[in-house]
């Protein structure tokens, strides 16, 4: 059984939080989950390098030349925020 | 004659050219059957009727002046999964968490549609993020499968399924991470085609698992996916992961013959969990394709048993690195009042994001955190290099893979979503395509005695989307399946 505790250091990293009672939820799918990965242990894997990108080799992928070219307008990269001042990201005080 | 919102996109296509009707008809009679069915199918998320009209009304006057040349797609009704972004209109990816989004920018797909000359009436429901298989997840509401309105539509891409099923729309994208195209396709009695990982244009789609995302096609024929996919398909230097590979001339492919084609059937594909329904639809549709002229074998994907576990450690490990932006600070909500900037990030995020996504973020940090990062994300990127190697060893032997695209018929509105686990076993057969990178195409193969539509995959290495579509084709010729008027 994952300890809680566990559960509550992932949900710290993820910047996610639960209630008691959503936690007790969570808990039990995710040790449903988790057992059933636990087969994954039998896959002979012995000298087989990991997959991250399934056709690096064949599709080719060039980089485009580095040059400068026209990106969205201030106004336009703001026009989403919660909060904006003068075109900038408005957050809560970070420095003391 | 048929109602215009029944034609095919080549119907269309020619009565524009004829002059049968405008592209200002076409839009009415699509936006009126829009209003006709969608508040019981629910397929959309956002339609624009103002904005479709004007559209079509400009589309008009440029071909009449000649400054729009006659495309394929040109004047043709389609609608986009809500988590393609589109400048000025919504895009929410079934998620509260966007619920004001207003993007500053289009996805290189949505470009070359409205270049080509498309009417983009809308945006359909999806599961939050693409986060599921019956858009169930989506924070709006429920989309409902146009066959039978009690069940789902299936999911990820469940709202452009139902629409092109209900016939509210001649075609629509949808994007495919484990399945999503593929698997409401076959839910809804259409043809879904997910193209070779590279073949289109991430750029724009809101990331899920960048490793495994692709956008494809939902139409009503093979004919009307092949001409999205052409429209769509090619390299973009907006995204360093497009191919720059030429793109083949689908519509030429789609009319080659298939005979003396090599078909192989995964074994492992027909054992314990599969419905005997569709079971025997496929084994007889295969049967079809073989009358056809193609031959038949049986072959092996030894790793099949590890594949739900692996895509289920692998795109959550992706996401809960892609879904670490919406920090409420750059775009997306932001609970009130928060108590410092972690607070903010925690609440904001605890409050947008539901309950699968959440879910996912936290497998997926788990198997990358450390301790665990090898036992799980080590081994199932190991794993999928075997579940890709099994892949190109069958097609040393074969064409293309032939199988079933779900286990089972579709499903009832809630009956899988209080258990996760039982949902991500319903995309057995489709996450593999996306481990390996290959196309993978679902097409309708049968309509049960219940009157619901039994899919049919058809598989193919890298880049012969052509090769599918072309045996689709032919099957889809041979099978002769008469789509209904739905909802009834």
């Amino acid at each position: 059984m994952v300890p809680i505790d566990e559960v509550k250091r992932i949900a710290d990293l993820s910047k996610l939080t639960y209630s008691p009672e959503e936690l007790e939820r969570f808990v039990h799918h995710f040790q449903e989950i988790l057992d059933y990965f636990e087969h994954l242990s039998s896959a002979p894997t012995e000298g087989i390098n990991p997959t991250y990108h399934a056709l690096e080799a064949v599709s080719g992928t060039p980089f485009r030349t580095d040059e400068k070219r026209p990106s969205l307008a201030c106004t336009e990269a703001v026009s989403n925020a919660p909060q904006e001042t003068d075109c900038q990201f408005r957050v809560p005080k970070v420095i003391e | 004659m048929t109602e215009i919102n029944h034609l095919s996109i080549r119907q269309l296509h020619n009565g524009l050219k004829r002059k049968d009707f405008s592209v200002r008809e076409i839009a009415s009679a699509f936006l009126g059957r829009i209003s006709e069915v969608d508040s019981r199918v629910r397929a959309f998320i956002t339609v624009e009727p103002e904005r479709v009209l004007r559209d079509a009304e400009g589309l008009d006057q440029k071909l009449r002046t000649g400054e729009q040349s006659m495309g394929f797609l040109t004047g043709i009704p389609l609608a986009l999964k809500d988590n393609i972004v589109t400048q000025g209109t919504r895009t929410t990816a079934g998620s509260r968490i966007l619920e004001n989004y207003m993007p500053p920018y289009s996805a290189t797909v949505a470009q070359r549609l409205r270049s080509s000359g498309a009417l983009i009436l809308g945006k359909t429901n999806c599961d939050e993020f693409a986060m599921g298989s019956s858009t169930e997840n989506s924070a709006w509401f429920a989309t409902r499968n146009p066959w039978d309105l009690g069940r789902v539509p299936g999911g990820s891409s469940g709202g452009s399924a139902a629409a092109v099923a209900a016939a509210e729309v001649a075609a629509a994208l949808g994007s495919d991470t484990g399945g999503s195209i593929r698997q409401p396709a076959a839910f809804c009695g259409v043809v879904g085609l997910k193209p070779t990982y590279g073949r289109v244009s991430r750029y724009g789609l809101i990331a899920f698992a960048s490793s495994l995302d692709q956008i494809g096609p939902l139409a009503g024929t093979t004919a009307d996916a092949a001409m999205v996919l052409q429209a769509i398909a090619g390299h973009d230097a907006s995204d360093s992961t497009s191919a720059s590979r030429a793109v083949d001339n689908y519509l030429v492919e789609i009319g080659r013959d298939v005979k003396g084609l090599r078909l192989g059937i995964p074994k492992e594909w027909f054992g314990s969990g599969l419905d005997r329904t569709v079971e025997s639809s496929v084994r007889a549709a295969v049967s079809r394709l073989e009358k056809l002229g193609c031959s038949v074998v049986e072959v092996s994907l030894p790793n099949t048993e590890y594949a739900i576990s692996t895509y289920y450690v692998v795109a959550p490990a992706e996401a809960s690195s892609n879904l670490a932006r919406y920090d409420a600070v750059k775009y997306g909500y932001r609970s009130p009042n928060p108590k410092d900037l972690e607070d903010m990030y925690k609440r904001s995020r605890s409050e947008g994001f539901g309950p699968e996504v959440k879910r996912r973020i936290m497998i997926g940090t788990y198997v990358l955190s450390s301790g665990y990062y090898d036992a799980y994300f080590l081994k199932a990127s190991k794993v999928r290099t075997l579940i890709a190697e099994d892949y190109a060893k069958a097609f040393q032997e074969v064409d293309v893979l032939v199988g079933p695209t779900t286990p089972s018929l579709p499903f009832k509105l809630g009956e899988k979503t209080g258990d996760p686990l039982q949902m991500y076993l319903s995309d057995v057969y489709t996450v593999t395509a996306n481990l390996a990178g290959i196309p993978a195409l679902s097409m309708p193969c049968a309509i049960t005695e219940e009157n619901l539509p039994v899919g049919l995959q058809i598989l193919g290495p890298h880049f012969q989307e052509g090769l599918l579509l072309r045996v689709a084709h032919a099957l889809e010729q041979e099978l002769g399946l008469k789509r209904p008027i739905l909802p009834k």
